[in-house]
């Protein structure tokens, strides 16, 4: 007897729950766009405090680590297996330089006494307040979701390795894969709405 | 236990590395425009070439193009109650 893995039924399933991470955080940029319709020039002082040369480093970074899961996927398909591990390693290591860079990034915003409930916020300009806040609450949640896909892709090298992901049956590493692309795709809004904003 | 792949589009490394380089090139744009005063019109380019990469992002990392109609429509869908779900939040702010 013979199982038959629906791989279209799970690639499906994986979308279906992409939706609902898209409705999640449009939540978010409804909220962002209405305080930015109420405190335009805040937002714009607020927008440049951040670091341009981390944020526009952060999007480079996101964009190849993108380009490498999509073509260690297009190398598990022919059977390239070594090419697939390295590929999957590189864009792992894109995205520990992400949190690391997201690391310094807070960090100096924090020494500067910028963060949710600081005295510099609390006793500022109301629109620069939830500037703030709003930075750190999307970037904090894409923060987690970098975290959750070096998970996720850390997982399918690991089965690519024990030759559990193969050219016959590579649906994880696709799910997986598709994952890491909605992260890219959220951070494409991010970044010109929070570092770029005049 | 045999799985059964059905008969999936490879997608080459050359294409993969022209989107890469299209999205690297899209992303100094963002940057460029960011200094040029457009007044109102900057948000609004900003998003179009945001939605330009993502559109780019989807369709061929995604492999968005090679996808059957239920997963192509329910995006669509989903695509339809973001805008729903924005423009009239915005609505309601801007002209209450």
């Amino acid at each position: 007897m013979t199982t038959r893995i629906d791989t279209a039924g799970a690639r499906i399933g994986m979308w279906i729950f992409l939706y609902s991470e898209i409705i999640l955080f449009g939540g978010l940029f409804v909220l962002y766009a209405v305080y930015f319709y109420d405190y335009p020039e805040l937002f714009a002082k607020g927008g440049k405090e951040l670091n341009r040369i981390i944020g526009s480093l952060n999007t480079v970074v996101l964009l190849v680590s993108s380009f490498t899961v999509a073509a260690s996927i297009a190398a598990i398909q022919r059977g390239r297996k070594g090419q697939a591990m390295t590929f999957l390693a590189f864009s792992i290591f894109c995205g520990l330089v992400f949190v690391v860079n997201k690391y310094f990034e807070w960090g100096a915003k924090i020494r500067h006494d910028i963060y949710p409930n600081s005295a510099t916020l609390q006793d500022g300009e109301p629109g620069l307040n939830i500037f703030f806040g709003l930075y750190y609450v999307i970037t904090g949640l894409h923060g987690l979701h970098v975290i959750i896909g070096m998970a996720l892709l850390t997982v399918s090298l690991v089965l690519v390795m024990r030759d559990r992901i193969t050219a016959s049956r590579y649906v994880v590493l696709e799910n997986s894969g598709l994952y890491w692309h909605l992260v890219d795709l959220i951070w494409i809004f991010v970044f010109p709405l929070f570092y770029l904003v005049l | 236990m045999e799985s059964i792949e059905e008969h999936r589009h490879i997608t080459g490394y050359g294409q993969l590395a022209v989107i890469l380089a299209l999205l690297l090139a899209l992303t100094g744009v963002t940057v460029a425009v960011s200094y040029i005063h457009l007044g109102f019109f900057n948000v609004p380019v900003a998003l179009a070439i945001a939605a330009l990469k993502a559109s780019l992002v989807l369709l061929f990392f995604m492999h968005l193009r090679h996808e059957g109609p239920v997963i192509r429509y329910a995006f669509i869908t989903a695509i339809l109650f973001l805008a729903v779900m924005i423009g009239f939040t915005f609505w309601d702010v801007a002209f209450r």
